[in-house]
């Protein structure tokens, strides 16, 4: 176990966090590992997905959120550190829902890099190449880069949105149900390619849907209330958890 | 005790990170100025007319109670009274809420719940247009039109009066009521009619016991701004008001109300009559503030 | 009894809504009716000649004047300030104080403006009677309006679209520019058209400010009037009722154009967004 934590690449140490006076999260304990698929799951409201907006300082957008606790990303304290621009950088996220912005395919991939100072035209068109073929869309939209995002399906656009990070070349891809408002063709294609992912990325998702966690992920942290009640390999998880609230979840009885 | 980082961390902030969180609080604080700005621009508009307009009470000795309660308004004499301007923008003020609150209530009543669709589409478009064509133009209209009309039928030496004052405010307010009242009642979700008309209530009877009250606070507004319009309004005012400098006692006398005196005179004044001025732009914008306050109560008085 | 009552309101209503449109049917029809007959060519480009029978080109020039010094000045420093009150700043007392400084400047009648316009433009900065004068009161007049439109336009941007670039490390400026005011840029330019209307049909903050001179204007510092102004001016004046209704031909065409582009761009917002 201790040794596990050396190769971690996310150190969570005592974390908590608080919506003004009410807290959300108390002393999370978390090590993820590097080349990894991790899940956290858990009833809605446990706190699940605040804990994965603190990875890339997300909730910073929040007013009145205070956060105490360690989080170690590739050794930086980032709540230490103020450059939540490199932070960012190397944590990417894909949101709930779909978020491409109103602009072209590909103007939409390229956006991350552009934004970082990269113009030459040939080196865009070789990320946003990359990036689309490393999100398995590539071939659905190489004809039609230049019309616009919102035209296509929501399953496209989420895959698109995971190319959009990607472009940014991240270590670390956090993913917020990804898959909630999609169906279930394009849920499958998108845990297909988060398989394929995590030869080259540390995936964290957070999922409300067990299977979902119990097909993709190597890791499983299991949160109530904004406590981790368990966390262990996912096979654990599912077949000995070794808390009776886990238990009780995975098998359906609560959630 | 926490976990041991490497001197990465104590790592200067990437060159190009740097300039970009500079830009960017640089950024925030000319955002901030500006809008601020609005902030200083309302402060000196406070500031200067208040100046302005308490000087002759503060520094001169002129009296405040004279200037409110008299009534001869003879600058070349020194003479500053306005409360026949006063009483004229009162009863100018009240005689167009009570024509033009209604009847551009039950115009707005009309196209949101009883005209066919067709009408109202092309009614609506056509009564918002007008809200927005200057007001100047009202008062073309009711010297060409309402002054004579008025002049005729009552036998009037002079057809510009408070009567005149009146109609042209109201039917200069109607647009803006009847486009934000009927907006607010279409915002009325469509449960609420069917459920009373399912109660077995007339379509009438859903419409003034269930529609309106509950579009009341889009119906204030509309009323508010509407006021604000009339309350303000000058230089069509200056057109049909006759601009007599007494204290009306019936609807068809010549009247000067607070803001074409300000019009009127400001061309010429200086000195202390031009400080006057600047102290019946005070006692307008008092009152402008005591009517929104008014209103404001009204409307919470009803909520409860 | 109640259906006695439903059928007078039923009456009242109808009544009511046919005055209405009546009235303002009539007050359109009359100033057609009466301007028509002098809008002509030379009308509208002819110089001004005090005899009557000059045109009102120094008033259009004028008038747009005031409206391009005022929304060049009023435009950015509105964006800029809804975008620190919708994106920067945090809900507290300074935003409350600001948010009624707006409330209340919207609140001021315009013959306000004018008093103060004419003490500290005229008088104080030494500006004198000028366009230059009327065009920055009016741009006081005409902040809070874009302050307010372009508040409803940052409003109606996604958060997620906030959230899917700052994720993507880039700073809340780049955010703004890239992504935020191209996707409002429609509800903020319908908010200037409105502005664009209010200035033109502003008449007693300018009648103080800028003065009544019926010529073609030097410069941004000449007194002028506008078609408002004039308006007013000649039926005042002159009683020349044709005349000023053959302004008002002018001055309603220039709104409904404003109007009309306005209405056009938010549909086509509208079609945007729901794609």
């Amino acid at each position: 176990m201790e040794q596990r934590k050396e190769a971690s690449i996310i150190n969570v140490r005592d974390l908590n966090l608080f919506y003004g006076e009410k807290q959300a999260l108390f002393g999370v304990d978390l090590a993820i590992q590097e080349k990894e698929v991790t899940a956290l799951i858990g009833p809605s409201g446990c706190g699940k997905s605040t804990f994965l907006r603190t990875l890339n300082r997300m909730n910073d957008l929040i007013d009145g959120v205070k956060i105490t606790g360690d989080v170690v990303i590739d050794h930086e304290n980032i709540y230490r550190s103020n450059d939540v621009i490199k932070l960012r950088t190397k944590v990417g996220m894909v949101f709930q829902k779909p978020n491409l912005f109103p602009m072209s395919i590909y103007d939409n991939v390229a956006y991350g890099p552009r934004m970082q100072g990269i113009k030459n035209k040939k080196e865009l068109n070789i990320i946003v190449e990359d990036s689309l073929r490393s999100a398995a869309i590539w071939d659905e939209v190489k004809d039609r880069l230049k019309t616009s995002a919102l035209g296509l399906s929501g399953g496209q656009q989420q895959r698109v949105c995971i190319a959009r990070a990607i472009a940014m070349k991240p270590d670390i891809i956090l993913m917020d149900e990804p898959t909630s408002a999609l169906d279930p063709i394009s849920t499958l294609k998108i845990e297909e390619l988060i398989t394929n992912m995590k030869k080259d990325y540390t995936i964290v998702i957070v999922t409300h849907n067990m299977q979902q966690a119990a097909r993709i992920s190597d890791k499983t942290a299991f949160f109530l209330n904004g406590e981790i009640v368990e966390y262990d390999d996912t096979d654990n998880i599912f077949s000995t958890p070794q808390d009776q609230r886990t238990e009780d979840y995975v098998t359906g009885r609560f959630g | 005790m926490s976990i041991p980082t490497t001197n990465k961390q104590a790592e200067e902030i990437g060159k190009a990170n740097k300039r970009k969180y500079m830009l960017e609080r640089a950024s925030q604080r000319v955002f901030l100025l500006c809008a601020l700005l609005s902030v200083i621009t309302l402060l000196l508009i406070i500031g200067f007319v208040f100046y302005k307009g308490a000087h002759p009470f503060v520094a001169e000795g002129y009296s405040f109670i004279d200037f409110i309660f008299g009534s001869d308004w003879v600058p070349s004499e020194d003479k500053f009274g306005i409360f026949p301007m006063i009483v004229a923008s009162i009863y100018a003020t009240i005689g167009a809420l009570i024509i033009g609150v209604p009847i551009g209530l039950f115009t707005a009543i009309f196209l949101a719940e009883i005209a066919s669709e067709r009408l109202a589409k092309i009614i609506s478009p056509a009564v918002q247009l007008l809200a927005g064509i200057p007001s100047v133009l009202y008062g073309v209209f009711g010297l060409a039109i309402i002054v004579p009309f008025l002049q005729d039928t009552f036998g009037l030496v002079k057809g510009q009066s408070l009567i005149a004052v009146i109609l042209v405010l109201a039917i200069m307010m109607l647009p803006t009521i009847v486009t934000v009242a009927e907006t607010a009642i279409r915002a009325v979700p469509q449960t609420y009619r069917e459920g009373s008309l399912a109660l077995g209530v007339s379509q009438i009877g859903t419409i003034f016991k269930v529609i309106v009250p509950a579009a009341k606070s889009g119906i204030m507004t509309a009323i508010v701004l509407g006021l604000g319009r009339a309350i303000g309004e000058t230089m069509a005012v200056i057109l049909v008001a006759g601009n007599s400098l007494i204290v009306p006692t019936s609807l068809t006398d010549s009247v000067r109300p607070l803001t074409t005196n300000i019009a009127l005179e400001m061309g010429y004044a200086f000195g202390t009559h031009q400080e006057m001025l600047f102290a019946t732009g005070i006692v307008l914008f008092s009152f402008i503030l005591i009517l929104n306050f008014v209103l404001a109560k009204i409307s919470a008085k009803g909520g409860s | 009894m109640r259906q006695f009552k439903d059928n007078l309101l039923r009456v009242l209503i109808w009544l009511s809504a046919f005055l209405s449109v009546a009235v303002l049917v009539m007050i359109v029809g009359f100033i057609f009716y009466k301007g028509i007959g002098l809008i002509n060519f030379n009308f509208i480009f002819g110089d001004y000649s005090p005899d009557g029978g000059g045109g009102i080109w120094p008033m259009i020039v004028t008038t747009i004047y005031t409206v391009l010094i005022s929304l060049v000045i009023a435009t950015p420093i509105g964006i800029l300030a809804a975008v620190y009150l919708q994106e920067y700043a945090k809900q507290g007392r300074l935003v409350r104080l600001i948010r009624f400084a707006t409330e209340s400047l919207t609140g001021i009648p315009s013959i306000i403006y004018g008093l103060f316009g004419a003490v500290f433009f005229v008088t104080t900065l030494k500006l004198g009677m000028s366009i230059l004068a009327a065009s920055l009161t009016l741009t006081i007049i005409v902040l809070p309006v874009i302050i307010r439109t372009t508040e409803e336009a940052l409003k109606t941007v996604p958060r997620s679209y906030r959230e899917g670039s700052l994720a993507l490390g880039t700073t809340k400026l780049q955010t703004l520019y890239k992504v935020i005011l191209p996707s409002s840029m429609p509800g903020i330019l319908s908010g200037i058209i409105l502005s664009v209307g209010r200035i033109v049909g502003e008449s007693a903050a300018i009648f103080l400010t800028a003065g009544t001179v019926a010529a073609m204007p030097d410069g941004i510092l000449s007194s002028a009037r506008t078609l408002t102004v004039h308006a007013y001016l000649v039926t005042q004046e002159s009683g020349d009722i044709e005349l000023a209704a053959a302004v008002g031909i002018v001055l309603i065409v220039l709104i409904l154009a404003i109007n009309l582009s306005a209405t056009y761009i938010s549909k086509k917002f509208n079609k945007a967004t729901n794609k």
